[in-house]
C-alpha cells in the first residue's frame, strides 16, 4: 500500500476543476489524512489549461511533489500535458468529453456526463459524479463526502443535496464496480488521526486580521490577494468590520490611513503593480506615523508580469518603496498557520511603533492548502499602545509629535479628548505643525529613526531546521519552508548533511541573532524565488553575511523538493 | 460656547491680499455658528497653499499628500463618523492630481464637505496652468496659453448627481460662511468651490475681475432642486458668474450603507472572541 500520492485534476477554466479539487482536498483532510492542495490556473475566467494538485499522505507532508499517481482529465489538453509524468499512474476521464486517441491501459473511463444527466438530469452533476469516482478509486469513506455535500449545498435546498449525493455515490459504485480491484491506492485501512485544519495562506491571513481585531480594510482586486480582501468581506458583518473597494491602490493606502488615524485598525491587500501605486501613501504612513497593515501577495512582474503565478520578487521594492527614511516593517509567513499569527503580530507592531508593517506572501502561499493544527486563537492579544481618556483627560496640552527616548510618541485619536491632534506629510514639530527648521528636522528625523532600535528587538530570530551543524546550510525566507523542509529531510535520510536556516521576520534584522545562528562552517546556499538573489542582498547589507550560492528560480512555478535536488546536485553542492 | 477664539488665530504663511485669508475665517465663522468645537472638527488638506490651511487654526487635522484628501478623509469618517469631517485643498490638488478621487468619493456619498481653494492656479509651484485655467492664460509653462478646455467643477458634480454643489467667492464672506454652514450640515457628500483670487500668480482672474461678474443666485429665487436646471447654471461663466448653492439632493450616505456603524462608531465596537473559534472550526 502506498499512502503517498499525487493527484492533479486538468482542465479548462470553468469546467469545475476547483469544484472537485476542493472536495477531494476536504474529503480526505476530513478523513484524517495529511493533504497539501494547490492550483496552477492561467489568468482567465473560461477556457487555457489549468490545475489543481492534491498531495495526500497519512503521514505528515509539507509541500507538493513533482510525482504524479492519478489525473482527472476533464480536457485533451490534460491528457496530452500531464500523461508522461505519470510513471505508472491513472488517469480517469470521461471518454464521451474527452476526445483521446491515446488507448493507453493506465486510462480509466468513467461517463462522468451521461451518469449526471441519468441521476440529476443535468452535466452540471458531473463534477460531483468525479469526485465520487475518484474516492471510489482509492476506496475512501464516502460518508465524508457525503457530510461535506450537505454542508456545500445547504443553502440551495434538500433535493440539490440529494441529487449531488445520488451522483457523488453513482460516480463511487461505478469506479469501485469497474476498477478497483485493479486500483493500487488504497486508503481503507488509514486510522483517523487528529483533527486537522485544511486553509490557505489568503484565508490564514484574513481570520488573522479577524482575530487581531481588524476594523477597516480598504483595496482594489488584484491577484493574488484578493483572497484575503474576499474572506473578510465575507465575514464582515458579523465582526463589525467596513471592507471598501477603492478606486485605486493610491486610494486603497490613503483611505487605511485616515481610518487608522482616527483609531480604527486597517490594512490594504495588493500585488507588485497595486503596491506601485501605494508608494507614495507607504511614505506618508512614515512621515505621519500613521500605522498600517499591507498584505503583499507577490506574482511575478514586471508590469503585469505573470499575474496568476508565484515569485518572490517584490522584497526590495518593498524595502525601499517610497520617498526619503522611515522605519518600516516586513514579515514573510512560511505557512498558513505561521500566517495566522503573523498578521496578528503585524497589527500590534503597527501599532506599537506607528508605522506601516508588511505581511510579504505569494501566489504560492495564498492559493496553497495546507495541513495544520488547529489554530490557538487565544494566543493572540490585541495591543493598541493608545493613550487612554483618562491619560488625556489630565494632559495640559497633547502633542502628537512628542519627542521621546525611544521614539513613540505618545498616541490619541482625533475627537477623543478635548486635545486636537495633528498630523502633517510636511515635516512637522512636536505639534505636528510644518517645520522647516534644521534643527527641528534633525530631531524629527532622529526620533522616527530611534522606533528602529525597540522594533529590531521584535524580530524574532529564524528558525533552524535539521541539525545546528551541517555541511551545507539552506537560507531561505516566506513561502518556500515547506519544500525546503522536505528536502532537509530526504536529503538527510539520503545520508547527506544539511540544515535549514528560514526567516519569516525579514526586516528590520536582528543582526546579532542571526549571526549567532548563521555563522557557522559549511556552504550557504540560499534560495529564492527571484533572479537576483534578493534575501541574500538584504543579509549581506543589513547583517553583513554573505551566502556563498545562491539557487534561484523564476519560471513562475513555487519550488518543489525534487526541483531544489535537481538543483543542488547540478550545482555539486551535494 | 464656542467662540472665534477658540479656533485660535494664527500667523500664516500667505501672501497679503491673498483670497485665503477670507476662506480660513468663514471656515471658523461656519463652524462656530454651527457649535462645532475644534476637537470635534477633522480637517484633511492636501498639498499647496490650499492645504496649509488647517495649519492656521486649531483643529484636529490630517495635512497628507497632494491631491489626496478625500481617501484618508472617507477612511477617517468610516472610522468615527461623530467627526465632522471638512477637505480642503487647491483645484490642482482637487482636481488635477486627485481627479480620479472626487468622481469615486461622489459615488459613494460620504458624509463629507470637500472644500476646494480655486484659484485657477498653481499657486504654491508659482504660476503654473490648473485645471481650471482660463484658455489662454500664459504661464511659464503654458508659452502659448492654455490649450485645455477648462474643467467645469460644478459640472462634473452635478452630471453625477453629487447630493451637494455649490460655488463660494472669497470676495464674500458672508455669503460663503452661509453656504459652508449648509454644507457642512448636509448629510451627504458637499462639493464647495470657491473662487479665489491669487494675487501673485492668477494676474487674470482677480478680485476686481470677478466682483464685476458675480453674482448671487439665491437673490434671483433660485431653488436648487433640479438637476438638469442645476446643469444649465453650472454652464454660466463669462460676463456673469453665478455664486450659491446649485443642487441639493437628499440621498443615502455611504455610513449608511455599512452594518457596522448601525450601533456606533466603527472604533466603538468590541470584539467577539468566540467568533474567531467559530471560524477557525470552520477548516477542520
Ligand atoms: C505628488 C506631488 N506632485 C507634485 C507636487 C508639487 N506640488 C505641490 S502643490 C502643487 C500644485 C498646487 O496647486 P493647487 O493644488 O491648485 O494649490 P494652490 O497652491 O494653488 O493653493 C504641486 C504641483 C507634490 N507636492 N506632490
Ligand atoms: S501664491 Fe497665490 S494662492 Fe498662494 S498665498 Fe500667494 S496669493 Fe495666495
Ligand atoms: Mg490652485
Amino acid at each position: 500500500m502506498d499512502h503517498d500520492i499525487n493527484i492533479r485534476v486538468g482542465g479548462e477554466a470553468g469546467q469545475g476543476i476547483q469544484t472537485i479539487g476542493l472536495a477531494l482536498a476536504q474529503t480526505f483532510q476530513k478523513s484524517g489524512l495529511y493533504v497539501f492542495s494547490t492550483q496552477y490556473y492561467l489568468s482567465r475566467v473560461r477556457g487555457g489549461h489549468n490545475y489543481f494538485q492534491i498531495r495526500v499522505s497519512d503521514s505528515p507532508i509539507k509541500a507538493i511533489s513533482d510525482r504524479l499517481d492519478l489525473l482527472i482529465a476533464l480536457d485533451s489538453a490534460s491528457v496530452e500535458k500531464h500523461m508522461e509524468e505519470l510513471n505508472d499512474g491513472v488517469v480517469l476521464l470521461d471518454r464521451e468529453e474527452v476526445k483521446i486517441t491515446n488507448d493507453n491501459r493506465q486510462i480509466f473511463n468513467v461517463p462522468f456526463q451521461k451518469i449526471a444527466k441519468d441521476i440529476g438530469g443535468s452535466k452540471l452533476y458531473a463534477s460531483t459524479v468525479a469526485t465520487g469516482a475518484v474516492l471510489g478509486l482509492l476506496c475512501c469513506n464516502l460518508k465524508v463526502l457525503e457530510d461535506i455535500l450537505k454542508d456545500t449545498f445547504a443553502k440551495k435546498g434538500e433535493d440539490i443535496i440529494n441529487i449531488n449525493i445520488k451522483a457523488a455515490r453513482a460516480g463511487y459504485e461505478y469506479a469501485q464496480e469497474n476498477y478497483s480491484a485493479k486500483c493500487k491506492y488504497s486508503f481503507e485501512k488509514v486510522e483517523q488521526k487528529t483533527k486537522t485544519m485544511l486553509i490557505d495562506g489568503n484565508d490564514a491571513v484574513g481570520l488573522g486580521a479577524l482575530a487581531a481585531g481588524v476594523q477597516f480594510l480598504a483595496s482594489y482586486p488584484m491577484t493574488p490577494s484578493t483572497g484575503v480582501m474576499n474572506y473578510i468581506a465575507a465575514h464582515a458583518d458579523k465582526f463589525n468590520v467596513v471592507v471598501e473597494q477603492a478606486e485605486d491602490e493610491i486610494s486603497a493606502l490613503n483611505m487605511v490611513l485616515g481610518a487608522s488615524f482616527a483609531g480604527a485598525r486597517a490594512m490594504t491587500t495588493t500585488s507588485g503593480g497595486g503596491f506601485c501605486l501605494m508608494a507614495e501613501a507607504l511614505g506618508l504612513a512614515g512621515m505621519t506615523e500613521t500605522p498600517a497593515v499591507i498584505f503583499l501577495g507577490q506574482r511575478p512582474g514586471p508590469a503585469t508580469g505573470l499575474p496568476t503565478m508565484t515569485e518572490q520578487g517584490d522584497l526590495l521594492f518593498a524595502l525601499h518603496a517610497a520617498q526619503g527614511e522611515f522605519p518600516r516593517c516586513i514579515l514573510a509567513p512560511k505557512t498558513p498557520d505561521d500566517a495566522f499569527y503573523l498578521t496578528a503580530k503585524a497589527f500590534n507592531l503597527a501599532d506599537k511603533y506607528q508605522i506601516p508593517v508588511f505581511i510579504m506572501s505569494d501566489q504560492y502561499l495564498a492559493d496553497s492548502q495546507f495541513t495544520c493544527e488547529r489554530f490557538d486563537a487565544s494566543k493572540i492579544t490585541i495591543d493598541r499602545h493608545l493613550l487612554s481618556d483618562d491619560e488625556l483627560g489630565s494632559m495640559e496640552t497633547y502633542k502628537r509629535y512628542t519627542i521621546t527616548p525611544d521614539g513613540i510618541s505618545p498616541r490619541a485619536l482625533p475627537g477623543q479628548s478635548k486635545h486636537v491632534v495633528v498630523a502633517d506629510s510636511d515635516e512637522h514639530n512636536e505639534e505636528g505643525h510644518i517645520d522647516q527648521t534644521a534643527d527641528n528636522r534633525i530631531s524629527m528625523m532622529e526620533k522616527r529613526m530611534r522606533k528602529l532600535n525597540g522594533l529590531t528587538k521584535e524580530m524574532e530570530a529564524p528558525e533552524v531546521y535539521g541539525p545546528h551543524e551541517a555541511d551545507v546550510t539552506l537560507v531561505g525566507w516566506g513561502s518556500s519552508y515547506s519544500p525546503l523542509t522536505e528536502t532537509v529531510d530526504l536529503l538527510n535520510k539520503e545520508g547527506q548533511s544539511l540544515n535549514l536556516i528560514h526567516f519569516n521576520h525579514i526586516f528590520p534584522m536582528n543582526k546579532e541573532a542571526i549571526r549567532s545562528i548563521i555563522l557557522k562552517k559549511g556552504t550557504t546556499v540560499c534560495v529564492e524565488s527571484n533572479a537576483t538573489g534578493q534575501f541574500a542582498k538584504i543579509l549581506k547589507t543589513e547583517a553583513d553575511i554573505p551566502v556563498d550560492m545562491n539557487l534561484l528560480r523564476y519560471d513562475g512555478m513555487p519550488f518543489t523538493s525534487g526541483y531544489l535536488i535537481r538543483a543542488l546536485r547540478e550545482k555539486k553542492v551535494i | 460656547m464656542v467662540t472665534m477664539d477658540d479656533y485660535l488665530d494664527i500667523e500664516t504663511e500667505w501672501c497679503p491680499g491673498c483670497g485665503n485669508f477670507a476662506i480660513l475665517k468663514a471656515i471658523k465663522k461656519a463652524l462656530v455658528n454651527l457649535g462645532k468645537e475644534p476637537n470635534e472638527v477633522l480637517i484633511v488638506s492636501g498639498i499647496g497653499q490650499a492645504g496649509k490651511l488647517p495649519h492656521y487654526m486649531k483643529c484636529n487635522t490630517f495635512n497628507g499628500l497632494h491631491g489626496r484628501t478625500l481617501p484618508p478623509a472617507t477612511g477617517a469618517k468610516i472610522a468615527n463618523h461623530e467627526l465632522t469631517v471638512l477637505t480642503v485643498g487647491g483645484d490642482g490638488d482637487a482636481y488635477g492630481e486627485g481627479g480620479n478621487h472626487i468622481i469615486h468619493a461622489i459615488r459613494r456619498n460620504p458624509n463629507i464637505t470637500t472644500i476646494v481653494n480655486d484659484n485657477q492656479i498653481y499657486g504654491l509651484t508659482k504660476g503654473q496652468a490648473s485645471p481650471t485655467s482660463e484658455l489662454g492664460m500664459k504661464t511659464k509653462i503654458q508659452t502659448h496659453g492654455v490649450v485645455n478646455t477648462p474643467l467645469n467643477p460644478l459640472a462634473l458634480a452635478i452630471s453625477l448627481d453629487c447630493s451637494f454643489v455649490a460655488r463660494g467667492y472669497a470676495g464674500n464672506i458672508e455669503h460663503l460662511t452661509g453656504i459652508l454652514e449648509e454644507a457642512i450640515n448636509h448629510q451627504g457628500f458637499a462639493l464647495v468651490d470657491i473662487l479665489q483670487p491669487c494675487v501673485s500668480f492668477n494676474k487674470l482672474n482677480t478680485f476686481k475681475w470677478y466682483a464685476e461678474r458675480v453674482y448671487r443666485l439665491d437673490e434671483e429665487g433660485y431653488v436648487p432642486d433640479d438637476r438638469i436646471t442645476a446643469f444649465k447654471r453650472s454652464l454660466e461663466w463669462g460676463d456673469k458668474i453665478p455664486i450659491g448653492i446649485f443642487y441639493k439632493k437628499e440621498k443615502t450616505t455611504l455610513e449608511d450603507g455599512f452594518s457596522a456603524l448601525k450601533e456606533g462608531t466603527l472604533i466603538s465596537r468590541a470584539k467577539d472572541h468566540a467568533l474567531v473559534d467559530e471560524l477557525i472550526d470552520s477548516f477542520m
